[in-house]
């Protein structure tokens, strides 16, 4: 039998109800390699306990013939940033630690009920503030890759490296991640997974803790894309306690899969390919246009004219509203607290300084700045109306397009040592290519196109119009297929 | 335009971040790097274009105003650093 780590959750879902193997059999697979490999830091927290507790009541209902759906029994990672139920959540920092939610996100709520095992909390980059993962107070997370003429360690990404980590060295099957401006999609490319940001408003939210509110949303980050297509019908649907959630028909996701995108027009926008933009990608992405055309595609050209802005308007509107989300880290109801020998704002400004690290204490601060009376207009106010001329472009695009294809990182995964060194803008390029369709709420996912020179995973991102995730994971499959991205990472390799 | 100390100082107040002396420096430099490069956002002529607060189209949906949640102090105060008697407890704040 093949080892039961190496299985898609696919594979799982069809293994499990033949009877191939158990849930519990598949879980202490998945615990024995997450011992295994802790050196990656993928995980803040292990729940073995939990995940043998749900491992078994699966195995139960199966027994009985009342299996719930097609996570049932599939062992899967959250990341530290959903609330879960009794299980420390610290969003990656020290100002929550010990924080053990008294209820559970919405998202993992549904992943729970319809059977999945969790088998921990993934790391992240602090309150999902990065491109690297190299902010978290829980330490950097180590890439299950390395580069063939250098055994450095690389980053896995970010913010959701440690979903992305654990995937692809088979240390979950799959594993939620949050995007706000590329979170799910970047990882995904540097880990040579698959990730998907789905449109905004299509699941919940709630119980997640909040960095951009009008930009970030919850998805899977799965090793195919059918596995994407099950788990993204497992967390989506409409909630009533988030009102951004939107009440939208949920479709089968695994139903678009058919193969077939004859006909389909897919836009490659030009303004995602500047000067100097590296050959490696540049390849890919020709590589990509060609695969697609071969499969009956029709590929334009096509414009986005303030694609260029999109960065530095990322750079007011989340800042912005992370200020405010974070406000609420006050040393009162929950997490680190310091300072209370004196007064009330003695109390509120060191239990902040003490536990915000430094890249969210520098986004707080610009955002407390852009916000504040006299630059409001000249930066919030101004970024939400360049927002509203690139949501514009797409719009435009997406009248003679069905779905855009673009790289998703500029480059492959970099050194985490050198990741330290670089200055906040430099490291803010990274999301050049994701921060747009973000902006203007649309779904976005990234697949591995192939390896770079140096065998490090090089990512394709997909966009298509709100709502339409199945065009985005039909046209992703047939890439998948064309690409024939078979391999694994280093670590897995008896590699390094 | 330029952040000097005494701004670093007084959006780290607004913020209720301490920041020691030594630091405002070093912050100043770093804030006015990123502040210099949002900046571009100046040549975009936005003459007219109405500011985007949210990319969901959909009208917020109408709900019943009735009770749906609470009647639960310990879940409430479960994670409180300080707390007695089914309250947060903060620094004295009146003399």
């Amino acid at each position: 039998m093949t080892e039961l780590t190496s299985l898609t959750l696919a594979g799982v879902r069809d293994g499990l109800a033949k009877g191939d193997f158990t849930s519990v059999e598949l879980t202490e697979a998945y615990l024995a390699a997450m011992e295994a490999h802790k050196d990656l830091n993928a995980y803040i927290v292990t729940c073995p306990e939990v995940a043998l507790e749900r491992a078994k009541a699966s195995d139960a209902r199966r027994a009985k013939g009342e299996a719930k759906g097609p996570m049932d029994g599939a062992p899967v990672a959250i990341k530290d940033l959903f609330c879960t139920e009794g299980v420390q959540t610290t969003a990656a920092s020290k100002i929550l630690e010990g924080f053990k939610p008294q209820y559970e996100s919405t998202v993992s709520a549904k992943l729970k009920d319809g059977g999945a095992v969790m088998l921990g909390k993934t790391n992240l980059d602090e309150f999902a503030m990065g491109s690297a993962n190299i902010t978290s107070a829980y330490g950097n997370v180590i890439s299950p890759w390395t580069a063939e003429d250098d055994a450095a360690a690389l980053v896995p990404g970010g913010s959701s490296g440690g979903s992305a980590a654990a995937v692809s060295a088979r240390l979950a099957v799959a594993a939620t991640g949050t995007d706000t401006g590329g979170s799910i999609r970047q990882p995904a490319a540097f880990t040579g997974i698959v990730g998907l940001k789905p449109t905004y408003g299509r699941c919940s939210r709630w119980g997640i803790v909040a960095f951009a509110s009008s930009l970030d949303q919850a998805g899977p980050m799965t090793r195919t894309v059918e596995d994407a297509a099950i788990m993204l019908g497992q967390m989506a649907g409409f909630d009533a306690k988030d009102s951004t959630s939107a009440n939208v028909p949920l479709p089968d996701f695994t139903k678009a899969l058919t193969g077939d995108i004859r006909g389909l027009k897919v836009g490659i926008p030009k303004e995602y390919r500047p000067d100097g933009l590296n050959s490696e990608i540049a390849a890919l992405w020709d590589q990509g246009i060609s695969w697609l055309k071969d499969a009956g595609a029709t590929v334009v050209e096509v414009s986005l004219p303030h694609t260029d802005k999109a960065l530095a308007t990322y750079y007011i509107i989340a800042p912005a509203e992370a200020s405010s989300n974070l406000a609420r880290y006050d040393g009162v109801r929950y997490g680190l607290r310091t300072g209370a020998d004196g007064s009330l704002d003695e109390m509120y400004m060191k239990t902040r300084a003490q536990g915000f690290g430094k890249e969210v204490k520098r986004r707080i601060l610009i955002g407390t700045y852009v916000l504040s009376a006299g630059y409001y207009d000249a930066y919030y106010l101004k970024a939400q109306k360049v927002r509203a001329l690139i949501a514009q472009d797409f719009r435009e695009a997406f009248k003679t397009v069905d779905v855009l294809l673009t790289p998703t990182a500029p480059s492959d995964p970099f050194p985490i040592e050198g990741g330290a060194k670089v200055d906040p803008i430099t490291m803010y390029l990274n999301d050049v290519f994701t921060v747009p369709a973000s902006l203007a709420g649309l779904p976005g996912l990234s697949l591995p196109g192939g390896l770079s020179q140096r065998g490090l995973p090089l990512g394709l991102q997909l966009i298509g119009r709100p709502f339409d995730e199945e065009t985005v994971l039909r046209t992703a499959q047939v890439m998948e297929k064309a690409a024939g991205f078979a391999a694994v990472p280093t670590l897995l390799r008896g590699g390094k | 335009m330029s952040l000097d100390k005494a701004t670093v100082r007084k959006i780290g107040f607004l913020a209720r971040l301490e920041i020691p002396e030594e630091d405002l420096e070093g912050l100043a430099h770093e804030l006015n790097g990123i502040l210099g490069w949002v900046e571009q956002l100046a040549q975009v002529d936005t003459e007219g274009v109405a500011p985007l607060a949210s990319v969901s189209e959909m009208k917020l949906f109408w709900r019943k105003d009735e009770v749906t949640d609470g009647g639960m102090p310990e879940k409430v105060l479960a994670n409180a650093p300080d707390a007695a008697d089914g309250y947060f407890l903060v620094p004295k704040v009146v003399e």
